[in-house]
């Protein structure tokens, strides 16, 4: 049984002053299986981050339904770990009172939670900034505190929103292989949105491309590269080849989403 | 020289300090040039000098003191009861839009009426008494205080609130570890805010049916046209207004070290 099965899941903005109602996502079905680790691809306002805002319960599906080890999902909660594109660290906690706010929530026991953040803390390499506040950490350094805040729930599913869009180049390709690592070592089923080519293929066993607005998902590819993976993959011929095809793919729908902007 | 002109520039501390205190120098000196140069009678203006010795006075022989105790207390009392209500009141209205949309409109309708128009009011409603004074700088601040408060905590960062949801937080979660915690400086802040202006408000309220207070040394002053103590009076206001406001900003930066990072 898949462990994520979106089914028919579309989206329908209605219409703002006096226009028309605006389809951002056209039905989408597709069914994860556990501890798969599946990227989607697309261009800007493809509506990718909506169909993860609507796995995640933070928007609700106009049609169809998600449903998570066999149950709705109607509302946000902790079986689905979230890290958004924007720095949403909690900024009047520390790092290790951030990585505690979903146990504490919980109500678990302190010294279990005093245990979980230091794993957590440990694995993303922030030993030593425990009790630092989020505005003293780097961009990266920021992320990675809210990858060990998701991953400590101990979620399902991992859901990532462009998690490193916002960082620069070397510190995005450190952040990769961090979780890919993580992944290697714990296999969680994990969402990841993205627009860049590389990112998507680097860490998944699966890429959906989805289309210009409204979105639907174009294609299917899966990627059998050997796991574990290190940067040095990036430059093999077999993902060169993996990339001139998604290239392809993804260029046509951005120009496609180019001139639907300039009409 | 120049440099320092250079648009948005930031000042060394030091420097900061020196013409801050420059400010100060200047309107005396301008203050003194104006009395004792002889371009304004001194049965309108006291001169500095004049203004001090009558300061001192004030305190030697008028007992001063208590008419300054006695005006904080009022403040500070007035003050505190409006924030009793209108903190819990104002976050009940940001965090939830039916409270917001029941109380909004009242509230911004109260806030425009003037305590002063009230004064004549209370009187009729509490005599002359502390209850009267009490209620002046209440109905003053209260209104601005709920709305404020409101606007903050409604525009708490919807990312945060997200993230809560998603690593599982409750309703109550959400007000109570992310709405709280997330506004509770800018409240600080706006308290700070409405306890200068509740400072006006004591003012108004001592000047009419009062006797004792800063505002009634003030009226007196005024009756037997003595400029200096007039003067003095309202300095001592500015001096306590100064003082505290870093109060509260230094409990500001103590209490939410996180928020005064840059």
């Amino acid at each position: 049984m898949s462990k994520l099965r979106i089914s028919g899941v579309s989206r329908t903005f209605p219409p703002a002053g006096g226009g028309k109602a605006v389809r951002a996502l056209e039905p989408v079905t597709l069914d994860v299986a556990d501890n798969d680790f599946i990227t989607i691809l697309g261009p800007s306002g493809c509506g990718k981050s909506t169909l993860l805002r609507i796995v995640a319960g933070l928007s609700q599906p106009t049609t169809g339904q998600v449903l998570l080890d066999g149950e709705i999902v109607t509302r946000p909660g902790p079986d689905r770990g979230m890290v958004f594109q924007s720095y949403t660290l909690f900024p009047w906690l520390t790092i290790k009172e951030n990585i505690c706010f979903g146990l504490r929530e919980k109500g678990v026991p302190a010294a279990i939670q005093n245990e979980r953040a230091a794993f957590f803390i440990e694995r993303v390499g922030l030993r030593g900034f425990e009790g630092h506040y989020p505005k003293m950490l780097s961009g990266g350094m920021q992320q990675r505190t809210a990858l060990a805040r998701a991953l400590a729930n101990d979620p399902k599913i991992l859901l990532l929103d462009e998690p490193f869009g916002a960082l620069d180049n070397q510190t995005r390709a450190l952040m990769q292989e961090l979780l890919l690592g993580i992944w290697e070592q714990d296999r969680k089923t994990v969402l990841f949105v993205t627009h860049d080519i590389d990112e998507s293929i680097f860490l998944a066993n699966r890429v959906l491309v989805m289309s210009a607005r409204p979105g639907r998902i174009k294609s299917d590819i899966a990627v059998n590269l050997p796991h574990p993976r290190d940067y040095k993959i990036k430059t093999s011929t077999d993902f060169a080849r993996y990339k001139a095809q998604l290239t392809e793919e993804i260029r046509e729908e951005s120009i496609k989403a180019m001139i639907a902007m300039q009409a | 020289m120049g440099d320092l002109f250079e648009p948005l520039r930031p000042l060394s501390p030091g420097r900061r300090t020196a013409l801050g205190i420059a400010g100060f120098c200047l309107f005396f000196a301008l203050w003194g040039a104006a009395t004792w140069g002889g371009w304004v009678k001194p049965l309108f203006l006291a001169s500095p000098a004049r203004t001090l010795e009558t300061g001192i006075e004030l305190f030697v022989t008028y007992n001063f003191t208590v008419d300054i105790g006695v005006t904080i207390w009022r403040v500070v009392g007035g003050f505190a009861l409006a924030a009793i209500l209108a903190v819990p009141l104002g976050i009940l209205m940001g965090a939830f839009k039916p409270i917001e949309a029941m109380l909004e409109p009242l509230v911004s309708f109260a806030r425009y009426l003037p305590a002063s128009a009230f004064i004549p009011l209370l009187i009729l409603w509490a005599g002359v008494g502390e209850a009267q004074k009490l209620s002046v700088i209440f109905i003053g601040s209260v209104f601005q205080l709920i709305l404020m408060v409101a606007v903050i905590v409604g525009s708490t960062r919807l990312d945060l609130v997200e993230a809560a949801y998603t690593l599982g937080a409750s309703r109550r979660g959400i007000v109570f570890r992310v709405l709280l915690p997330s506004s509770a400086p800018h409240i600080a802040e706006a308290l700070r805010l409405v306890l200068g202006w509740a400072w006006t408000y004591v003012i108004v309220a001592e000047l009419i049916g009062a006797s004792s207070g800063i505002g009634h040394m003030i009226m007196d002053a005024q009756r037997l046209l003595d400029t200096g103590q007039m003067i003095f009076g309202i300095f001592v206001i500015g001096v306590i207004g100064l003082i505290s406001d870093f109060i509260f900003k230094a409990a500001n930066g103590r209490l939410f070290p996180w928020y005064a990072m840059k």
